[in-house]
Order: structure tokens, then C-alpha cells, then sequence
């Protein structure tokens, strides 16, 4: 047996699924960036198997950008998870009510 | 060939790693499991031949972005998870269905892709020097605006922890 396209594509499907699942049911702001975290991965997995397939770097620069907005995502996230407990006492996603700063 | 029996080990440890994500209770507990996940992950991606981007998962996603999710649970003392007063069991199962179904729909369509797919390629590495090449000529502007990003990303940061005076 050879590690294959379809294997890697599986496992990328089985990763997002469980990101996916963690994102909806999840009322902690906290954990729902992290179940993002697992959908970006799985997402750079399936572009690191696809550029293996197909024998292009492209794939792999992809992941490289695809890394950078997750930084900043996160920055921005976590620094707004920051304030909402200064304001109301919360994270949990229910509760959340109020949009102006 | 060892290979195979590598990338099951990691492919069950990403798994594992992954549902203690979404399962744990305590937020530390999960963001550790994270880091399992990515390093099997990086382990994967050595396997399939991109040493770079192992490296910068481990350097970048482990070392840094985990770290500061880790001081923030930290810093806002976050208690396990409280029963909130929607139904959370009702919650529970229509998003597992609805991630079912999802994962059922990419099965079919891998399936169908895999019948399509063109002939095996000569292997590629992603080292380093290849990585590094590429980034300074046909993705300059990218990188550029990629740096930018993060310029605006701090910034946002700083001003919305800022203390209000």
C-alpha cells in the first residue's frame, strides 16, 4: 500500500469535518476559533496533497498565505474575545448580544 | 515500506488530537490537543516530501499562534465550559448530523474525483531554497500585501485591547 491522493483527501475530510462540527456546537468564543484552526489545516493538508499529486509548488505557497491569515485572524479574534470580557463578563456566543464597541 | 505505516500512526494521532479539540471541557486542555494535531500534521506533510511547510507549521502554528491563544486563556481565566440555557443536546446532535452529512458528501466527491485523476507526476520537494525562490520572484506582491496584513492585524489588536480612558 502507497499513501495515495484519495487517503489524504479522506483524511483532509475527516479533519474538517470535526473542525466543522466543533465550530457549530461550541458556544466558547475561544474554542470556536480553535475549531477554525483544525478547517484551515485540513484545508493546507488537501493543498499539500493535491500539489504532491500533481507535481506543483503552487500548492505548497498556498498554505504558506493561507498560515499568514490565520495569524491575523487570530490576533484580531483572540483581541476581541479580550474585550468582550471587559464589557459584558463573556464569551460564551448565546450571550452576546450587543455590536456597538 | 515503513511509509504506510508512518502516515497511519499520524493520521490516528491528528484524529485523536482533533476530537480532544472539540470534546475537551477546559480550554488549556484543548489547545494542547491542538498542538498534538499539528505535529502530526507536520509529521504528514515530511512524509509527503514539503519540508518547508512542516517547518513553518511547527515554528509558526505550535510555537506562535498557539502560544498566544494559550495566554489568553490565561490572562481571561475562562471556567470549563457552562451549561448555557439553550438546549445544548439538541445542539450537539443536529450539528453532528449536519457534519455527517457533510463528510458523506466529500466521500462521494473524492470518490468521483479519484476516477479522473491524471497520472502520477515526478516528485517534488519543497525545500527551503525552492520555497524561497518562488517567494521572492513570482510571489513578491503577494508577500508584500501578506506583510501588510499583519501590519493591519497588529494594529487592529492594539487598538481594541486598548483600555478605554
Amino acid at each position: 500500500m502507497t499513501i495515495t491522493l484519495s487517503h489524504l483527501l479522506i483524511l483532509s475530510g475527516i479533519l474538517f469535518t470535526i473542525g466543522l462540527v466543533g465550530a457549530v456546537t461550541r458556544k466558547n468564543i475561544i474554542m470556536i476559533l480553535l475549531s477554525l484552526e483544525i478547517l484551515l489545516n485540513a484545508a493546507n493538508l488537501a493543498f499539500v496533497a493535491f500539489s504532491r499529486a500533481l507535481g506543483d509548488i503552487h500548492g505548497q505557497m498556498m498554505v504558506f498565505f493561507v498560515m499568514i491569515v490565520a495569524a491575523a485572524e487570530v490576533t484580531v479574534g483572540l483581541a476581541i474575545a479580550v474585550v468582550l470580557v471587559r464589557q459584558g463578563g463573556t464569551i460564551n456566543a448565546d450571550e452576546i448580544r450587543g455590536m456597538k464597541g | 515500506m515503513i511509509q504506510p505505516i508512518f502516515f497511519i500512526i499520524l493520521a490516528s494521532l491528528s484524529i485523536a488530537g482533533a476530537l480532544g479539540v472539540i470534546l475537551a471541557r477546559n480550554p488549556v486542555y484543548a489547545v494542547l490537543s491542538l498542538v498534538v494535531t499539528l505535529f502530526a500534521l507536520s509529521g504528514i506533510f515530511i512524509l509527503l516530501q514539503a519540508f518547508f511547510v512542516a517547518m513553518i507549521l511547527v515554528l509558526i502554528y505550535a510555537g506562535a499562534i498557539l502560544v498566544l491563544f494559550l495566554f489568553v486563556v490565561m490572562l481571561l481565566d475562562i471556567a470549563p465550559e457552562t451549561l448555557s440555557r439553550t438546549k445544548g443536546s439538541t445542539l450537539r446532535f443536529v450539528g453532528t448530523l449536519v457534519g455527517l452529512l457533510f463528510f458523506c458528501e466529500l466521500v462521494i466527491a473524492v470518490g468521483c474525483f479519484v476516477l479522473h485523476q491524471t497520472p502520477p507526476s515526478p516528485p517534488l520537494s519543497g525545500t527551503t531554497a525552492e520555497i524561497g525562490k518562488l517567494l521572492f520572484t513570482t510571489y513578491a506582491l503577494p508577500f508584500e500585501l501578506a506583510s501588510l496584513l499583519l501590519f493591519v492585524g497588529i494594529i487592529g489588536a492594539v487598538v481594541l485591547a486598548k483600555k478605554k480612558r
